[in-house]
C-alpha cells in the first residue's frame, strides 16, 4: 500500500510540475518549477533503490544543466518584465507528434510482459551498494555502449568548440 | 520503501519510534552546535582579521567582546524587513531559504566522530555535491528576483562561477573516491586510517590543491567573492536584503564554510582519526576523543579562510573562469588518471 502511495504521489506531482514548467510565462519561474521537478524525479529514483542515479540526477541536471539554462535565460532577457509567449507558432505540429507518440506508448504498454528477474535483485544490490553494482555492470557487460556514449559526447564538445571558433573568426 | 527508511535510520535499529526519536535528538544537537559555531565563527573571523590588520576587533560587548555575535543576532532580528517594490516576491522570499536549507541539509551526512552521523548514506559525498549545487540557486535567484542591477550582476557572476568551479570540485574528490573505494564519508575516513600515511592529502596533493581552491569559490569567500564583491557591487546578490532574510544568507555562508572545512578534514586529513604512526609513537594520544581531532582540523581550515581573506586581493571575473577551466579541471583530470593507474598497478591489473 505504502509503495503505491509513494509512487502515486511522485507520478501526480511530476505531471503537475511538468505542466507548470511549460505553461509559465516567465522563463525563470519555469526553471524553478523544473528544479522542483528534477528533485521529484530524483525522489522517484531513490524510491527505486537507485541512490547513485538519484544523486547524479541532482548534480548533473539540477546542478549543472539547469544553472546553465538559468544563466542563458538571465542573459537573454534583461527587460524588467520577463514575459514571453506561452506557445510558439508551430504548436499544432508538436501536438500531433506528441499525441501520436502517446498512442504508440499506450499500444506498447498493452503488449508489455514482465521479464524474469535477473541476477540483480533488490537484496543483491543492497548488499554491494548501488554505486558498486552499477559501476561493475557499466564497465564490464556494457563497456562498449558506454564508450560509444562517451564518444558521442566528445563529438558534441568538439562541435561546440568548432562553432564557437568560427563565430570568433567571422567578423574579421 | 523499507530500504529508504533503513538508510535514514541507523542499521540494526531496535525500535522504529526510538530510532526516529534518536534521529530527531541528533538533528537538534547538530543544528544547535552548528549555529552556535557559526555565531562564533563570525567573532573569530573579526578578531583574526583585526589582529592581522593591527586592530583589536570587537571588544565592547562582554569580556573580550565575546557576546558580540548575540548582539549582532538580536540587531538583525529586530531590523525592518524591506522588500523592493518591483521584486519578484515569491522568489525573493524563497531564495534565502533555499540557500540556508541547502547548507543545513549538508550537515546531515557529515560524520563528526566515529558513529555520530545523522544519515550514514552510501552516497554521502555525492549528496554533499548535490546540496552545494542547490545552494547556488539561492544566490542566483536572489540576484534576479531583487530587481536591482547590483544584485543582478552578483547573481550572474554566481551562475558563471558555479559552472566554472563545480566540475573541478567534483573531479578533485574522485581521486579520494578511488583510493577509499567508497562514497560513504565514514568509510573514507576509515580507509585513510588503514592507509600507511594516515591521511589522503599526501598521495592526493593535486586533488587537495584543486579542492581547496574550489572550496573558496564554492563558499563565495575572498579571493573568489565575486558575487558579493562589496567594493564593486555594494553587496552583490544580497544588496536588497535586510533584517532576518539577510541573516539567513549570512548564516548560510558560514555554515557553508563549516561544511567545506569538514569535507576537507574528512576527505583529505583523516577526519576524526590521526595517523597510526603518531599514536604508535605517542600512545596516550589515542585516548583523545575523535571529535577533538576533527574540530582541530576544521578550525585550522577556517583559520586558513580568514588568513587568505586578510592576505589576497579579489580575482577578476575572467581570471576565476580561466583558473577554473584551464588550471583546476586539467589538474583534477591528471590526478584522476594517475590515481587510477596507480590503483590498477597495486591491484595487479596492469
Amino acid at each position: 500500500m505504502l509503495p503505491k502511495l509513494f509512487f502515486g504521489y511522485y507520478a501526480v506531482v511530476i505531471i503537475v510540475l511538468s505542466l507548470l514548467v511549460v505553461t509559465r510565462k516567465n522563463p525563470v519561474h519555469s526553471v524553478m518549477w523544473m528544479l522542483l521537478l528534477f528533485f521529484h524525479i530524483a525522489g522517484l529514483y531513490l524510491f527505486l533503490n537507485a541512490e547513485f542515479i538519484a544523486a547524479i540526477q541532482i548534480i548533473v541536471y539540477a546542478g549543472a544543466i539547469l544553472v546553465l539554462f538559468l544563466f542563458v535565460v538571465l542573459l537573454l532577457n534583461l527587460r524588467e518584465e520577463l514575459l514571453i509567449e506561452r506557445f510558439i507558432g508551430t504548436w499544432p505540429t508538436a501536438l500531433v507528434i506528441s499525441v501520436s507518440l502517446l498512442i504508440l506508448v499506450i499500444r506498447a504498454i498493452q503488449d508489455m510482459a514482465l521479464a524474469p528477474p535477473g541476477n540483480h535483485s533488490v537484496d543483491a544490490i543492497q548488499a554491494e551498494t548501488h554505486t558498486v553494482a552499477l559501476g561493475k555492470i557499466l564497465y564490464t557487460d556494457y563497456l562498449f555502449p558506454f564508450e560509444i556514449a562517451s564518444v558521442v559526447l566528445l563529438i558534441a564538445i568538439i562541435g561546440a568548440l568548432v562553432l564557437a571558433k568560427r563565430k570568433m573568426r567571422s567578423p574579421q | 520503501m523499507n530500504t529508504i527508511l533503513e538508510t535514514i535510520i541507523a542499521p540494526g535499529s531496535i525500535d522504529f519510534a526510538l530510532a526516529i526519536g534518536i534521529i530527531l535528538v541528533k538533528i537538534a544537537v547538530v543544528i544547535a552546535i552548528a549555529l552556535l559555531h557559526v555565531a562564533y565563527a563570525t567573532y573569530f573571523e573579526r578578531k583574526v582579521i583585526a589582529h592581522m590588520q593591527v586592530r583589536l576587533g570587537p571588544r565592547e560587548v562582554g569580556p573580550y567582546g565575546l557576546f558580540q555575535p548575540f548582539a549582532d543576532g538580536i540587531k538583525l532580528f529586530f531590523k525592518e524587513d524591506i522588500i523592493p517594490a518591483k521584486a519578484d516576491k515569491p522568489l525573493f522570499y524563497l531564495s534565502p531559504v533555499i540557500f540556508f536549507i541547502a547548507a543545513l541539509t549538508s550537515l546531515a551526512v557529515l560524520p563528526f566522530f566515529d558513529g555520530f552521523v545523522i544519515a550514514d548514506l552510501n552516497i554521502g559525498l555525492l549528496f554533499l555535491l548535490a546540496m552545494s549545487s542547490l545552494g547556488a540557486y539561492g544566490i542566483i535567484l536572489s540576484g534576479w528576483s531583487s530587481n536591482s542591477k547590483f544584485s543582478f550582476l552578483g547573481g550572474l557572476r554566481a551562475a558563471s562561477q558555479v559552472i566554472s568551479y563545480e566540475i573541478a570540485m567534483g573531479l578533485s574528490l574522485v581521486g579520494v573516491m578511488i583510493m577509499a573505494g567508497s562514497l560513504n564519508l565514514s568509510d573514507i575516513v576509515r580507509a585513510q586510517h588503514a592507509y600507511p600515511t594516515g591521511v589522503f592529502v599526501i598521495p592526493q596533493f593535486l586533488g587537495f590543491f584543486v579542492f581547496v581552491v574550489a572550496a573558496f569559490a564554492e563558499t563565495n569567500r575572498l579571493p573568489f567573492d565575486l558575487p558579493e564583491a562589496e567594493s564593486e557591487l555594494v553587496a552583490g546578490y544580497f544588496t536588497e536584503y535586510s533584517g532576518f532574510r539577510f541573516a539567513l544568507f549570512f548564516l548560510g555562508e558560514y555554515t557553508g564554510m563549516l561544511i567545506m572545512s569538514s569535507l576537507l578534514a574528512l576527505c583529505f586529513l583523516g577526519g576524526w582519526t590521526i595517523p597510526r604512526f603518531i599514536t604508535d609513537f605517542i600512545p596516550f594520544l589515542s585516548a583523545v576523543p575523535g571529535i577533538v581531532w576533527f574540530l582541530m582540523k576544521v578550525y585550522a581550515f577556517m583559520f586558513f579562510y580568514y588568513w587568505v581573506r586578510a592576505t589576497l586581493p579579489r580575482y577578476r571575473y575572467d581570471q576565476l573562469m580561466a583558473i577554473g577551466w584551464k588550471l583546476l579541471i586539467p589538474l583534477a583530470l591528471i590526478n584522476i588518471l594517475i590515481t587510477g593507474l596507480v590503483k590498477a598497478w597495486i591491484k595487479g591489473l596492469l
